[in-house]
C-alpha cells in the first residue's frame, strides 16, 4: 500500500477522534444546560433533604462541573454510559437492547433505497430529456421535500387502519414477546411489522442514490471510453448498462456509508410514527422524561454511528481515488 | 458531507463563478437571479410558491373564518370532529377548532422559521467560509475541523435536546438548526474564496493598501454572494421539514400552531383511525410545497452558477 495513503488514513483517524471528543464534549455540557434538577422526576415529594442528598450522591451530581467531566470520560472510555434515572438497569444496557431494531429498519430501508436509486437513476439517464425524466426527478424531488412521518401517517390511515392489511405500531402483536434476535428475524411476524416503516424510510432515502447514479451516469455517458464503444457498434443499452452504469456506481456505494449515517439520524421520526422500538424512539422518551443519562447515552450512541461511517466513506473514497494521499492532492488541500 | 455538496465544492474549488467584468459583481448577481427565474421553469414555480404562502401568512386574520385556537361552540357544546362543511371547509379538531383556519395561521410560523434560519444559516456559513478561505492557515484549519464536528453531531437528535432544554419556541429550533447547518455553505464558500484570493483585482486592492476586512467584505464578499443564496434557499426547505419533525415529536411551543403542531396534534388524537385525511393530508401538502419551493430555487441557483454541473 502507498505511504501517502496510511499516512491519509491515519490523519483521518485522528480526525474522527478529535471529532467524537468534541461531540462528547458538546453533549456532556449540553446535558448539564437541561433545566431543573434532572432528579425533580424522581424524587418523591415526600423525601426529606437527607435522601435527596443522598440520591444526588448515588448519581454523581453532588461534584463540581469539571470533576463529573472528568468522571463521565473516563467512564465513557470504559463503555459505561452510567445509569437511567427511570428505568433500572444501565443505559448500555438499554441503548444496547434497542439498537438492533434500529439497525434491521435502517439496512433494509437502505438496501431497498440503493436498488430503486440506482434502477431509477440509470433509467432516468437512459431517459434523459424526456418528459419521464423530468417527472421523475420533480416526484423524487417531492418524496425529499414531504416529512416522513407525514408519508407515514397517511401509509397508516390508508394500510393499518382503514383496510387493516398491516400492523400499526410495534415490532409484535400485543402479548408476542421474541425471546431473542434469531426468533426475532425468523418471524413474519416481525417483518410484517416492518413493512410500512421500511416503505416510508426508503421512499425518502431512494432521493439521494438516484440523483447521483443519474448524474454519474450522465458523466459517464460523455466520456471517451463511451464514444469508443459507440463507434465500435456496441447497442446503447449495452454500453448503458455494462459501461457506464459500473462506472457510475462507484461513487454511489461511498455515500451508502454517508447515508447510513443520516438516516440513523433522520430515523427518529419514523421510529416514533410507527412506535418503533429503536434508539430514536428511545432518546424522544429519554428527552421528554428528562431522563438525561439515557438521552445522553442514546444521543452517543447515535454519534458514534455517524462518525465511525464517515470514517469508513473516507476509506473507501481514499481507495476508490488514486489521487488521494499523493502529492499533488495534498498541495490541493 | 453529502455527495451534493461535495460535487459543488469541487465546482467551486474549480473556477471563479464570475469574472471581473466593466460590470460589478453585484450587478452580475442581479443577473443570475434574473437568469435563474427565466431560464428554470421549476426554480418560477418555487418563487410562486413562496409568494403564494407569504401572502397567505400576511392576511391570515383576513382569510381565516376563525382564531387558530378558538374553540367554535354552539349552545354550550363543543362542535368537535365535525366533518367538511361549507361552514368548516376541512372539518374541526377534536377540541372544536378550525383546521382551515390552523392551515392559514400556520403559514405564517413555517415561513417566520424557514427565513429565519436561512438568513441565520447564510450569514454564519458565509463569513465562516470567508474568513476560513481569505486567512488560511490554523484560522482555516479550527474553522474547517468545527465543521466536521457540525457533520459529525446527529442533526435531528441534536435539535430535539436542544428545543427541550431551552424554552420551547420556534426561535431555539432556529438557533439550534443554524448552529449546524452553516456546514455546508461554509466549505462551498471557502473553496470558492481560494479560487478568488488568487485573482489579480484581489492583489490590486491590497497593493493600493486596503486592509484585510476591506478586501474580505468589499472585494471578495460580493463575487460570492449568489453562493450564499443557493445556501439559503436550501435552508428554507430544510428549517420547516426540522421544525416539522420537532413540533411533531412534542418539543414545540404548544400556544403556536404549525403545520407540524397540527400533525401532532392529529395523530395524537387518532384522526389516523378514524380516517380523518381532511385534518391529515392538508398541513403535510403545505409542508411539502414550502419545502419544494426552496428545493426548486436552489437547484435554479446551481443551475446558472454551475451549468457544468447540472447539464449532465
Amino acid at each position: 500500500m502507498r505511504r501517502g495513503f496510511i499516512a491519509y488514513i491515519g490523519g483521518r483517524l485522528l480526525q474522527s477522534l478529535l471529532v467524537l471528543w468534541v461531540i462528547v464534549t458538546i453533549l456532556f455540557f449540553l446535558f448539564r444546560l437541561a433545566p431543573g434538577n434532572p432528579l425533580a422526576a424522581y424524587i418523591d415529594t415526600t423525601f426529606n433533604q437527607e435522601q435527596q442528598t443522598a440520591l444526588m450522591a448515588r448519581f454523581g451530581l453532588d461534584k463540581p462541573l469539571h470533576e463529573q467531566y472528568f468522571i463521565y470520560l473516563g467512564n465513557l472510555l470504559r463503555g459505561d454510559l452510567g445509569d437511567s434515572f427511570r428505568y433500572s438497569g444501565t443505559v448500555l444496557k438499554q441503548v444496547l437492547d434497542v439498537l438492533p431494531n434500529t439497525l434491521y429498519l435502517t439496512f433494509t430501508s437502505l438496501i431497498v433505497a440503493y436498488i430503486v436509486g440506482i434502477i431509477g437513476g440509470i433509467f432516468m439517464a437512459a431517459r434523459r430529456g424526456t418528459r419521464a425524466e423530468k417527472v421523475g426527478i420533480v416526484f423524487t424531488l417531492m418524496t425529499r421535500a414531504a416529512p416522513e412521518f407525514w408519508i407515514g401517517m397517511i401509509l397508516l390511515a390508508v394500510f393499518a387502519f382503514n383496510l387493516r392489511w398491516l400492523p400499526s405500531s410495534g415490532t409484535a402483536p400485543a402479548g408476542k414477546i421474541y425471546v431473542d434476535e434469531f426468533e426475532k428475524l425468523t418471524s413474519p411476524l416481525f417483518w410484517r411489522h416492518m413493512i410500512l416503516p421500511t416503505f416510508t424510510l426508503a421512499l425518502y432515502l431512494h432521493g439521494l442514490p438516484l440523483l447521483l447514479m443519474r448524474s454519474n451516469m450522465l458523466e459517464v455517458m460523455d466520456q471517451d471510453f463511451i464514444t469508443m464503444g459507440r463507434l465500435a457498434g456496441y447497442s446503447e443499452r449495452r454500453l448503458m448498462i455494462r459501461h457506464a452504469a459500473r462506472n457510475a456506481l462507484l461513487p454511489v456505494m461511498t455515500a451508502l456509508t454517508l447515508g447510513v449515517g443520516y438516516s440513523i439520524g433522520g430515523n427518529v421520526v419514523i421510529e416514533n410514527v410507527f412506535g418503533w422500538p429503536g434508539l430514536g424512539r428511545l432518546l424522544v422518551r429519554a428527552v421528554s422524561t428528562a431522563d438525561y443519562p439515557l438521552a445522553q447515552g442514546a444521543f452517543f450512541i447515535i454519534a458514534v454511528v455517524i462518525v465511525l461511517l464517515n470514517f469508513v466513506a473516507d476509506i473507501l473514497y481514499g481507495l476508490l481515488d488514486p489521487r488521494v494521499g499523493s502529492s499533488d492532492q495534498a498541495k490541493a488541500s | 458531507m453529502l455527495p451534493q455538496t461535495q460535487k459543488i465544492e469541487q465546482a467551486a474549488a474549480s473556477a471563479p463563478i464570475y469574472q471581473v467584468r466593466q460590470e460589478s459583481f453585484l450587478m452580475q448577481f442581479l443577473r443570475t437571479n434574473l437568469e435563474v427565474f427565466q431560464r428554470d421553469r421549476l426554480a418560477l414555480a418555487g418563487l410562486i410558491i413562496l409568494v403564494f404562502f407569504i401572502l397567505v401568512a400576511i392576511f391570515a386574520p383576513v382569510i381565516a373564518p376563525y382564531g387558530e385556537l378558538e374553540v367554535i361552540q354552539e349552545d354550550g357544546i363543543w362542535l368537535a370532529n365535525e366533518k367538511p362543511s361549507e361552514r368548516f371547509p376541512l372539518g374541526t379538531t377534536n377540541l372544536g377548532r378550525d383546521i382551515f383556519s390552523q392551515l392559514v395561521f400556520g403559514s405564517r410560523s413555517a415561513l417566520l422559521v424557514g427565513f429565519s434560519a436561512a438568513i441565520a444559516v447564510s450569514v454564519i456559513g458565509t463569513v465562516v467560509g470567508l474568513i476560513a478561505g481569505y486567512y488560511g492557515g490554523w484560522v482555516d484549519m479550527i474553522l474547517m475541523r468545527l465543521a466536521d464536528v457540525a457533520f459529525g453531531i446527529p442533526f435531528l437528535p441534536f435539535i430535539i435536546v436542544l428545543a427541550a432544554f431551552m424554552e420551547p419556541n420556534i426561535w431555539n429550533v432556529v438557533i439550534a438548526m443554524s448552529l449546524l447547518l452553516w456546514r455546508d455553505t461554509s466549505r462551498v464558500i471557502r473553496s470558492q474564496v481560494l479560487v478568488i484570493k488568487e485573482q489579480a483585482f484581489v492583489s490590486a486592492a491590497r497593493v493600493s493598501g486596503a486592509n484585510n476586512w476591506r478586501i474580505i467584505f468589499m472585494y471578495i464578499a460580493p463575487s460570492i454572494l449568489p453562493l450564499s443564496f443557493l445556501y439559503g434557499s436550501l435552508a428554507i426547505g430544510w428549517s420547516i421539514l426540522t421544525e416539522a419533525s420537532v413540533s411533531f415529536l412534542g418539543f414545540a411551543d404548544p400556544d403556536v400552531v404549525s403545520w407540524g403542531f397540527m400533525l401532532q396534534d392529529a395523530f395524537a388524537s387518532q384522526a389516523l383511525s378514524r380516517g380523518a385525511f381532511y385534518w391529515i393530508v392538508p398541513p403535510g401538502l403545505c409542508i411539502m410545497l414550502t419545502v419544494m419551493a426552496g428545493f426548486f430555487i436552489g437547484r435554479g441557483y446551481e443551475e446558472v452558477l454551475f451549468p457544468r454541473l447540472r447539464r449532465l
